[in-house]
């Protein structure tokens, strides 16, 4: 099979920029799960992001602007959930759907004006010294800010979890809210500030996909990325490097699906472009097929403070 | 101090009464987004819940409508009630409504352009049949390797809709349709035309099969072994072990069951008002069904009424569309809104509120 135009160094440097908006995601519900909920409102999250983002990005030229304002966005639609969740005791399935048909019709509600509209978006930044390297400098180190933010991000996800006494809070009220709750951690207060970090997180990885790897705003143009994150956490069993791991792997593999479309393969369109579902059912199955891997004892447990 | 109190058993007052409430609270702030949008809210409010019943001009043509509407929507509720109450969470009832429809079609299409009375009874069964083995995925998965069903199910609502833009301009495109994407029209195909049963009331077969499936599912709920063991599963899922309930199967029934009703709203939809397979022909019936169960408490007459006030809102939707040019997505947010001030208010049946500190 001849494959023209498949370089894999541009293979790699896309995949990057595909896998962002996924890790961003992934990286906000690991931390949001870790503490022992399960907010299935990412993808309405994401979107509402997507929107804010976009309309702050076009009303004042700065893309910074923007993925600022989407992760405040997301961070407040997160507190609906939580709130929800938290106070009024509701299930978190229930409410996490909720939160995405909610997130849903505000975006498009919102969004409608700007449709057609191209928006400023981020320019590359070349890291000195590395992106001089030849083959891995453009492959690598020539990408917007947002994505070596997302993987500092992870890395400040992974540290503060493992090595800091608020990471092993959040752990412990993730695994057990009772026992957490009798040692006199504030189970709500924790569980509402890793709920809107979550929030802020999936707003940021929804802006990246309408300022950057678009850069325009479609209704319901996040397509799924955020129940992909939801699955990527899994996938990850819950640990942040993971969770990179496999975006970057989902990353690629629509990367790769979008180049064989281009370059006209003889598979049709629709089947390239459910593969990445596909796929990652699969690998949802080899990791759920092996047995306990570390999910939080209490996710998706209601926690009721009986005196 | 405000402290909540677990109740013993859910109030059945409350349990009647938090819909009506949720009802009331989705309609003061939609009204404040209407306002919001420079709409006038009461009028806004008015053309959505009254005037398709009432006005003189719509009604003729609204409360049809209100049954087309509601089928669908009922009997995809009425399976996904049956596995959220064991603690099932199949959330890709859109998927299975998708692979219903293509699956109905497909059995009419093969026939083509033969008439025989066999050939709406043999589509029923292929729908139903196409909705039941979308959910037999996630269910084997989960049974077999403890996958996450609600991830699966959702995530097969995209393959399907592949699917479906593979078949409206492949497999199913019509053959005298100039090349243009979609199936023939079966509105046009007499045997596999699912029409009104009664002239202009909107009652099509899927309808009927809604109210068969209200009943079916409340006898079995409140009657059958099944139906306890559902209940026993989701509330006391240890109690269910012991008691020696095969979770196994019950998961597959669940999923079988919401996915073979879902199946076959999107094959009566086909066959009816839709009329043809084409690339957008889901419209999101199988995610707003999950409102319609919860607003209906998960009981089947509950669901038949929450079926048939969210039709409501499809069509007054619409309608505030043409005369006020309020944005189509209002409607949306104006259903999930309702979801969510369901699930807060949803509390006050399982807790009570207590003033001071606790003895």
């Amino acid at each position: 099979m001849d494959l023209p135009g498949i370089s894999p160094v541009l293979l790699i440097a896309s995949l990057m920029v595909s896998a962002t908006p996924i890790l961003l995601a992934a990286i906000g519900e690991t931390v949001v799960e870790k503490s022992g909920v399960l907010n299935l409102g990412v993808e309405g999250m994401m979107i509402v992001g997507a929107v804010v983002g976009f309309i702050t990005a076009v009303n004042t030229t700065s893309p910074a602007l923007g993925f600022v304002t989407a992760a405040i966005a997301g961070a407040l639609l997160s507190t609906i959930f939580a709130t929800l969740v938290l106070f009024f005791k509701s299930n978190q399935v229930a409410t996490g759907l909720g939160l995405t048909l909610v997130g849903l019709g505000i975006s498009a509600l919102l969004g409608k004006p700007y449709e057609g509209i191209k928006s400023p978006t981020l320019q590359a930044f070349e890291i000195p010294v590395l992106s001089d390297i030849p083959v891995l400098g453009p492959m690598l180190f020539s990408h917007d800010p947002m994505v070596y933010i997302s993987i500092l991000i992870v890395a400040a996800v992974w540290f503060v979890l493992k090595y800091t006494r608020i990471g092993l809070v959040l752990r412990a009220v993730g695994e057990n809210h009772d026992a957490a709750h009798a040692l006199g951690y504030k189970v709500i207060r924790i569980r509402f500030m890793a709920i809107m970090f979550g929030g802020a997180c999936a707003g940021l990885g929804g802006a990246y996909i309408s300022l950057v790897r678009v850069p325009q705003w479609t209704e319901g143009m996040t397509a799924g990325a955020g129940w992909i994150a939801l699955a990527i956490v899994v996938f990850a069993s819950w640990k942040p490097w993971r969770a990179l791991l496999g975006a970057y792997l989902f990353g690629g593999i629509t990367v790769l699906q979008l180049n064989l479309q281009a370059a006209g393969v003889a598979i049709p369109v629709e089947y390239l472009s459910m593969s990445p579902f596909l796929i990652t059912i699969l690998v949802l199955v080899i990791i759920s097929a092996k047995g306990n891997h570390g999910a939080p004892a209490s996710l998706g447990r209601l926690f009721h403070a009986s005196n | 101090m405000i402290r909540f109190e677990k109740r013993l058993a859910p109030s059945r007052t409350t349990t009647i009464l938090t819909p009506i409430i949720a009802v009331i609270l989705t309609m003061i702030a939609g009204g404040i987004m209407f306002a919001a949008l420079g709409k006038d809210p009461f009028e806004a409010i008015r053309i959505i819940f009254w005037d398709p019943l009432f006005d003189e001009n719509f009604a003729s043509y609204s409360r049809p409508q209100l049954l087309v509407k509601a089928g669908p929507l009922i009997l995809i509720a009425i399976g996904l009630s049956v596995g959220f109450k064991a603690g099932i969470w199949n959330i890709g009832a859109e998927g299975q409504y998708i692979m219903g429809a293509i699956f109905g079609a497909a059995a009419a299409l093969a026939v083509y352009p033969a008439e025989s009375p066999f050939i709406f009874p043999a589509m029923i069964i292929a729908g139903a049949f196409g909705g039941w083995l979308w959910a037999m995925i996630p269910a084997v998965l989960r049974t077999k390797f403890k996958t996450n069903e609600i991830l699966v199910s959702l995530m097969l609502v995209y393959v399907a809709e592949s699917i479906l833009a593979s078949v409206a301009q492949g497999l199913l495109k019509n053959p005298d349709g100039y090349g243009f994407p979609g199936s023939r029209n079966l509105q046009q195909y007499p045997s596999a035309f699912n029409g009104e049963v009664i002239a202009n009331s909107g009652m099509h077969w899927g309808v009927i099969s809604a109210f068969i499936a209200v009943i079916f599912t409340y006898v079995m709920m409140t009657r059958h072994i099944r139906g306890f063991e559902v209940r026993l599963m989701g509330e006391a899922p240890k109690a269910a072990q012991f008691a020696g309930v095969s979770t196994t199967r019950l998961i597959v029934f669940c999923l079988g069951f919401s996915g073979a009703l879902a199946g076959l709203a999107g094959m009566f939809e086909v066959a009816g008002p839709a009329g043809q397979i084409t690339i957008d022909f889901n419209s999101g019936y199988g995610f707003t069904a999950i409102i319609v169960a919860f607003l209906g408490r998960l009981h089947p007459v509950g669901i038949l009424l929450a079926g048939l006030l969210m039709a409501l809102t499809y069509i007054g939707g619409e309608l505030a569309q043409l005369m006020l040019g309020l944005p189509g997505a209002s409607i949306q947010l104006f259903q999930g809104m309702l979801l969510l001030f369901l699930l807060a208010t949803d509390m006050f049946t399982n807790y009570r509120i207590r003033l001071g500190a606790a003895q």
